[in-house]
């Protein structure tokens, strides 16, 4: 499994007054098992790029090539790009609608045209991976629900589907401190247990240089950086004029570089973090 | 597909006629549609179509944006000319096809109520073209207010109309959305027969009845937390001033109209 994105172009209203680009030249690629993370300001384009990534959006110009298919040409099958790339919408808890949750998590899989007992037995495994207890919740209107719950369940929904690529947009966008800390620890639980590729869009810097593999930087509808966390967050210039800050955990290693300590190195995470001030303080005390 | 309907939409502009005060605008509107039904004869028609199509120059609104929002409607009047043109019995026979004629009279009803109803929509969606939504209903507003004596609603409908045109985007925007993040899910909106496109439209209704429901009452706490109270002693930040160009807007409006007054008459 592979994407492979090339000069992706997308233009809203061509021709009229308020034509815009929302896209402009975008190229990178995704391999097997990698989980790319997609940082932007509002309005630089990384929902609109998730969406050309499924086909639900046509591309002005440019191609999207999946496992050798390229999925903007004519005569695809939606139904299978669909099968293998998933998409979780910002505040997906907004497209929920059957009676129970159950029901809503088996509209996926019935789309797919599977038997009853494989969806049956997709729904109870999604529910499961999403942190919800399958018997409690199938009978219950989704309605009913926690606001953080509906959102298992609209992600459930997604899973149930069993794609090979997982694209997820913010999703955490609205939810408090637990919440929010939940969904990521089930992201890569699922991320584990599926070895699917992952594409999360996100604001959050911490979770991005704490989860990805690979980091693209949209600014404007333009792909303005790409690399490993380490690369991306080592250039803090470019970032912030594009009006990005870095990780919390790389800040503060750097207000201590301005204090004058010797600190060399990324700092994406508060385990690093801990580590260096470890190895700080035992020095100090030799 | 849901971009592309233009009637009622606005379209952005500077022009002599986007600046114009929206009650004349409004006034203008209905007098032309009431012209439409005075003229009787070609060179009225000719008149009021060289008015619409100075307007339409000066409003620098491409023809082909007017055009394109209308296409469903023209497939409506070809409908009825051709009705007409089969049904209306009168005068001399001019073509003969089998059982069916077309006469004289009929000719004639077809092509005036043709052109009546094309000056008719084109003219009135010249206000919505060039008149932002919020400065029409507030026109209404304004031209309704002297009958709120007597008992007519003046500002509540008006805020009703202002807070329908302005979700019609929004829930256009959510209803994308939602259709979208379905078809992630592997719906099917295209295809199978009626019965199955119906179902299929439910996966979309209900999560859009509920997202309307949401912003209603999101909207309701807005308002009240900022003490809305309906129309009394409500002032304007934009208050509406009439200017050279109204009169002279209007003078033009009053000739138009005696011209077509008096070719009624006089032909």
């Amino acid at each position: 499994m592979s994407i492979q994105v090339n000069n992706l172009t997308h233009i809203y209203s061509p021709g009229l007054p308020h034509e815009s680009v929302a896209l402009d030249d975008v190229t990178f690629s995704a391999e097997d098992g990698e989980f790319i993370g997609i940082i932007g300001h509002t309005g630089s384009g990384k929902s609109t790029l998730v969406q050309h990534l499924n086909g639900l959006l046509k591309p002005t110009s440019g191609s999207i090539i999946v496992s050798g298919t390229d999925i903007t040409g004519p005569g695809v099958v939606m139904r299978e790009i669909r099968k293998k790339i998933g998409l979780v919408f910002q505040y997906p808890e907004y497209q929920l609608f059957e009676e129970t949750v159950e029901k809503d998590v088996a509209f996926g899989p019935r789309n797919l045209g599977l038997s009853e007992e494989e969806i049956e037995e997709r729904v109870r495994e999604a529910i499961g991976l999403v942190g919800l207890d399958y018997e409690a919740v199938r009978e219950r209107s989704p309605f009913d629900l926690s606001g953080g719950q509906k959102r298992r369940v609209a992600i459930a929904g997604v899973i149930a589907m069993k794609p090979e690529v997982l694209i997820l947009d913010e999703p955490t966008a609205g939810l408090d401190p637990k919440a929010h800390r939940d969904v990521l620890e089930m992201i890569e639980k699922i991320h584990a247990h599926e070895e699917n590729i992952i594409i999360l869009v996100s604001h959050n810097m911490n979770d991005i240089a704490r989860l990805a593999d690979k980091v693209l930087v949209m600014d404007r509808g333009k792909l303005a950086m790409q690399g490993t966390p380490e690369e991306v967050f080592a250039e803090e210039e470019r970032l912030e004029a594009i009006g990005l800050a870095l990780p919390q955990p790389a800040q503060l290693m750097k207000m201590a570089r301005e204090k004058g300590l010797a600190f060399e190195g990324s700092f994406l995470t508060l385990d690093a973090v801990e580590e260096a001030l470890y190895n700080y303080l035992k020095k100090d005390q030799i | 597909m849901l971009r592309d309907i233009t009637l009622g939409q606005y379209y952005p502009g500077e022009s002599w006629i986007h600046r114009l005060d929206p009650r004349v605008k409004i006034i203008a509107a209905l007098v032309y549609v009431a012209a439409l039904f005075i003229v009787d004869n070609l060179i009225g028609f000719a008149i009021a179509l060289a008015a619409l199509a100075a307007v339409i120059i000066i409003s620098k609104v491409p023809l082909s944006f007017i055009l394109k929002g209308l296409k469903l409607i023209f497939l409506i009047i070809i409908f009825t000319v051709i009705m007409n043109l089969f049904m209306i019995k009168g005068g001399d026979v001019l073509v003969e096809i089998g059982p069916l004629s077309i006469e004289e009279k009929g000719l004639y009803t077809a092509f005036f109520m043709a052109a009546r109803l094309i000056l008719l929509i084109i003219g009135s969606s010249m206000l919505t073209l060039t008149t932002k939504p919020i400065s029409l209903t507030d026109g209404i507003e304004a031209l309704l207010s002297p009958f709120s004596k007597i008992g007519v609603p003046a500002h509540e409908l008006a805020m009703m109309m202002t807070i329908a045109l302005r979700f019609i985007p929004t829930l256009l925007e959510e209803t994308d959305k939602i259709m979208k993040a379905q078809q992630a899910r592997g719906a099917d909106f295209e295809s199978g027969n009626l019965i199955s496109r119906a179902k299929s439209l439910i996966p979309i209704l209900i999560p859009l009845f509920i997202g309307a429901f949401r912003i209603a009452h999101d909207l309701a706490m807005a308002m009240e937390a900022r003490c809305y109270r309906g129309g009394q002693h409500r002032s304007r930040m934009n208050a509406m001033k009439l200017s050279g160009r109204d009169a002279a807007a209007s003078v033009m409006l009053a000739v138009f109209l005696a011209a077509v007054i008096v070719i009624r008459i006089v032909l």
